[in-house]
């Protein structure tokens, strides 16, 4: 028994976003109906093409017919799956096991969100009848937890943490700038980020995803048939998912200063794709930055910068556009914003145009004769939460 | 010998100072303070607390309580067995409420003396209030107070029952109809003659029950709604030579239901043994009660050390709008939906008792309870673990402006206790600048919220006793 993946098996032949932004004028299923066809479009092939369907949403639907009824599918499977907010990673995940499995030929994956008809600001999850003792924190509060057990641990001064977070949300609006399809293209300097009112722990409203509509989509095949639609396919070298038991909540022994289903995650995939210094080896990364100390304590999970030290690398600029391992290039949850279903495909389509060489070139990376980019999508909180890791490459090996 | 097994008297952190009302709504210059339950805390959870005290490190258990107020969370639903389940009483013991009149806390002392019962336990609480500028909101104060009443040989007697006495008459003095946030009162001086017959005779009655002559009555308590009723009935006591304690007017204020269980257990307290001490009430009637302190003491923590704690710069506005008077703008976000009735009822324990497991081969604890252990993963493997009296220590927090909360921010913690145990959980009691890591803090029974008319509670963690300068 082990976890072995199926690296060089399958291919990305064709992806597709949308704007990523309030879209008042747009439902669940245009967002659908714009991803979809811009993905089939990029991949040359047709809806009927498609042998199977995975679609991602949290909660802008249920089942399969919230795909098949608006794309008028004809006689497919569609397959709805919910994984926090790693559900857009999820419907890739189960894709890329279905054309590997030798199942289907050709498989798509969809992932969709439409917040913003909800009349709130932010995500509100729907309610499951409870006991009436469950937590009633935001997001933001549960993840700004990492930041003072963060500066306890390592001695970091407060001030200096908040600029070091403040500095991670610049460099994500910094690139979301150069992103016509983000919802967040102004730059925003660190003094600006680091005087605005606290919200939630120490963090502000700048420390915090972009709440947006939008939908994103990828076409699955096997490795062998990549080259019949594309001559830059994408590969998967690994696709890893850990679900938390949530012991976090419950052992005095977690110290919220990392998170442990990311740090399994990352190990396993980088057992799958070979990888043994993912800082070196890796063009790229998309990385979840829900929150600003998400971004930081991800750094160290994923083996970026050494336990205590994502601050200080942070600081000297190593995630930057330019720098030694390029994160968020696209703006990051924080600039891009966060339609929950899509954002893990959004991720890949980062990579997609970086690793193919046609991301705008004012925030192409220049490693990305490195080959390698890593994806990594969570959902939950500090203590209890799903991670994926997936690796993408522009190479067969 | 019957008699008073156990005590304990609950003040609310928070205090509002008197001139902070007049600050406001101007009029003569308001003196003292009075106590104010916080948003989160209701006539049933103050009456909780004080039953924990009441209760702490006795080995008589209850086989019947009585819970009174005059400011229930329902009218049709029972509110006892939600303090019966917080206290973990076991199923059979009978939990039933004697109100809502503000007669009804001296009625269920006066049975449970009677009684024949091993044990009885009678809890109070009240929420005092008014609209703004009324004399209730002025001089009432919210509060709860619990006597373990029972044999010597359920438990050590911290004072012996020597009598009682009681006086019926109808009359209208104050009312107030369901919902109704004012209290209505008749002319003062017809309620003042009319109780001022009621205590003598009970006073007679009683001294007569226990055998005494007037003036073997030491020390005594005297609580009513009609101040000038209660202060002339003292001020004719004091005249024959008994010591009247001080109402706590200027400092609690009155506090309902709860009154007459917190005057008594601050007199018991407060006297040396073999003292006899009484308590008057005077509300719809007069009830009186004789005991004498046996020197016993247990460990609690008593309504003068309450007293000197608390904080006082509770402002006036937040104090109208935990009340409801002023309505304020909530956060933009959905409010909480109901608890389901099943959900909490399959977690009793869990939820009002506060009892997590323990894994019997790690030792892990689970709080929640769980079934399987989070340390080597045995099924079914767990012993019922009670956390409500177990202090913790503040691993992270955070302060939360964003989330839905009755009076936001919300101020949550990851608490770690001694012993073992996690729990995040949202703290209470407690200013955000005041929270730091390694923080100690210890558990409190607490009224979550309210929707579709379900009032939800569970815990919350506060500054541990003795944390913090003055508390």
């Amino acid at each position: 028994m082990g976890s072995h993946g199926i690296k060089d098996q399958v291919a990305i032949i064709g992806m597709g976003c949308t704007q990523f932004r309030e879209q008042w004028d747009k439902g669940t299923d245009d967002l659908m109906i714009d991803a979809v066809g811009d993905t089939l479009a990029s991949a040359g092939v047709a809806k009927e093409d498609i042998d199977a369907w995975w679609l991602g949403t949290a909660q802008s639907g249920m089942s399969g017919v919230t795909l098949a009824a608006p794309l008028k599918l004809q006689g497919k499977p569609v397959t709805r799956v919910e994984n926090y907010c790693a559900t857009g990673s999820e419907a890739l995940r189960q894709a890329c096991y279905a054309v590997a499995s030798g199942a289907y030929d050709m498989a798509c994956a969809v992932g969709v969100e439409k917040v913003k008809d909800s009349g709130f600001q932010g995500l509100n999850a729907f309610p499951i009848p409870h006991d009436g003792t469950q937590r009633s924190l935001t997001a933001a509060a549960m993840f700004s937890l990492v930041a003072p057990a963060y500066a306890e641990r390592y001695g970091v001064d407060p001030t200096e943490l908040r600029r070091v977070l403040a500095r991670i949300a610049s460099k994500n609006h910094y690139n979301g700038a150069r992103n016509p399809r983000a919802q967040f293209r102004r730059e925003m300097d660190v003094d600006a980020i680091c005087n605005m009112p606290a919200v939630a722990g120490m963090l502000s409203v700048f420390d915090c995803a972009g709440v947006a509509d939008g939908s994103a989509a990828a076409i699955v095949v096997r490795a062998e048939d990549a080259y019949k639609y594309t001559d830059k396919p994408i590969f998967v070298k690994a696709l890893s998912f850990v679900a938390g038991n949530g012991s976090g909540l419950l052992d005095p022994d977690f110290d919220y200063t990392h998170f442990d289903e990311c740090e399994m995650a990352a190990k396993d995939a980088y057992s799958q794709a070979g990888i043994t210094n993912p800082r070196k080896e890796l063009a790229m990364a998309e990385v979840h930055d829900c929150f600003t100390p998400t971004e930081l304590v991800l750094m160290e999970d994923l083996g970026f910068s050494e336990r205590g030290e994502a601050w200080q690398d942070c600081e000297a600029g190593v995630f930057d556009l330019g720098g030694d391992l390029p994160i968020n290039t696209d703006g990051g949850l924080k600039s891009f914003g966060h339609p929950v279903g899509a954002s893990g495909l959004r991720m890949l389509f980062e990579c997609w145009l970086q690793l193919r060489g046609e991301a705008p070139e004012d925030r192409r990376i220049a490693t990305a004769d490195r080959g390698l980019a890593l994806t990594h999508n969570l959902g939950g909180y500090p203590g209890e939460m799903v991670s994926f890791v997936g690796i993408w490459g522009s190479e067969l090996s | 010998m019957r008699g008073i097994i156990g005590a304990g008297g609950y003040l609310p952190h928070w205090r509002l100072q008197r001139s902070a009302v007049s600050a406001v709504l101007g009029g003569a210059p308001g003196k003292g303070t009075r106590t104010v339950a916080a948003y989160d805390e209701d006539a049933l959870t103050m009456a909780v607390e004080a039953s924990r005290q009441a209760l702490r490190g006795q080995e008589a258990t209850p086989t019947s309580m009585w819970f009174a107020t005059t400011s229930p969370a329902y009218m049709e639903k029972t509110s006892a067995p939600i303090a019966h389940a917080a206290l973990r009483l076991p199923a059979d013991v009978a939990a039933a409420d004697a109100g809502p009149g503000l007669r009804g806390a001296a009625m269920a002392l006066r049975s449970a003396l009677k009684s024949t019962e091993s044990a009885v336990l009678v809890a109070t609480g009240d929420v005092r209030t008014g609209p703004a500028g009324s004399p209730d909101e002025r001089d009432g104060g919210d509060a709860g107070a619990a006597l373990l009443i029972g044999d010597d040989t359920a438990g050590s007697l911290i004072a012996e029952y020597l009598g009682s006495g009681s006086a019926t008459r109808e009359f209208l003095d104050r009312w107030r109809a369901p919902g109704e946030l004012r209290t209505h009162g008749w002319e003062e001086r017809f309620g003042e003659q009319r109780y001022a017959a009621l205590a003598e005779a009970a006073w007679s009655s009683a001294l007569s029950d226990a055998g005494l002559g007037a003036d073997s009555v030491q020390r005594v308590a005297v609580v009513g709604p009609h101040a000038r009723a209660a202060a002339g009935f003292s001020k004719k006591l004091g005249a024959a030579g008994t010591e009247v304690i001080d109402s706590l007017a200027g400092s609690v204020g009155f506090s309902g239901a709860a009154h007459g269980g917190l005057l008594l257990t601050h007199l018991m307290e407060s006297s040396s043994a073999g003292t006899v001490v009484a308590l008057v009430s005077m509300a719809d009637g007069a009830d009186v009660f004789i005991f004498r302190t046996t020197g016993v003491a247990k460990a609690s923590y008593t309504v003068a050390e309450q007293l000197a704690g608390g904080d006082d710069s509770l402002t006036y506005a937040k104090y109208l709008a935990w009340r409801g008077v002023l309505p304020m703008q909530p956060p933009n976000r959905p409010e909480p939906a109901r608890m389901s009735a099943s959900a909490a009822e399959r977690r009793l324990d869990w939820k009002y008792g506060f009892v997590g497991s323990k894994d019997r081969e790690s030792g892990a604890l689970h709080l929640p309870p769980a079934r399987v252990s989070f340390v080597g993963g045995a099924t079914d493997e767990m012993d019922p673990a009670p956390m409500a009296d177990i202090a913790a220590t503040v691993a992270t927090f955070t302060v939360d402006s964003l989330a839905y909360s009755p009076s936001p921010p919300v101020v949550f913690a990851v608490c770690d206790f001694d012993g073992g145990g996690r729990l995040p959980v949202e703290l209470t009691d407690v200013r955000a600048a005041e929270v730091s890591i390694g923080m100690k803090v210890e558990m409190t029974f607490r009224r979550i919220g309210t929707a579709d008319g379900i009032a939800n509670y569970f815990w919350k963690a506060r500054p541990a006793q003795g944390s913090r300068g003055g508390a």
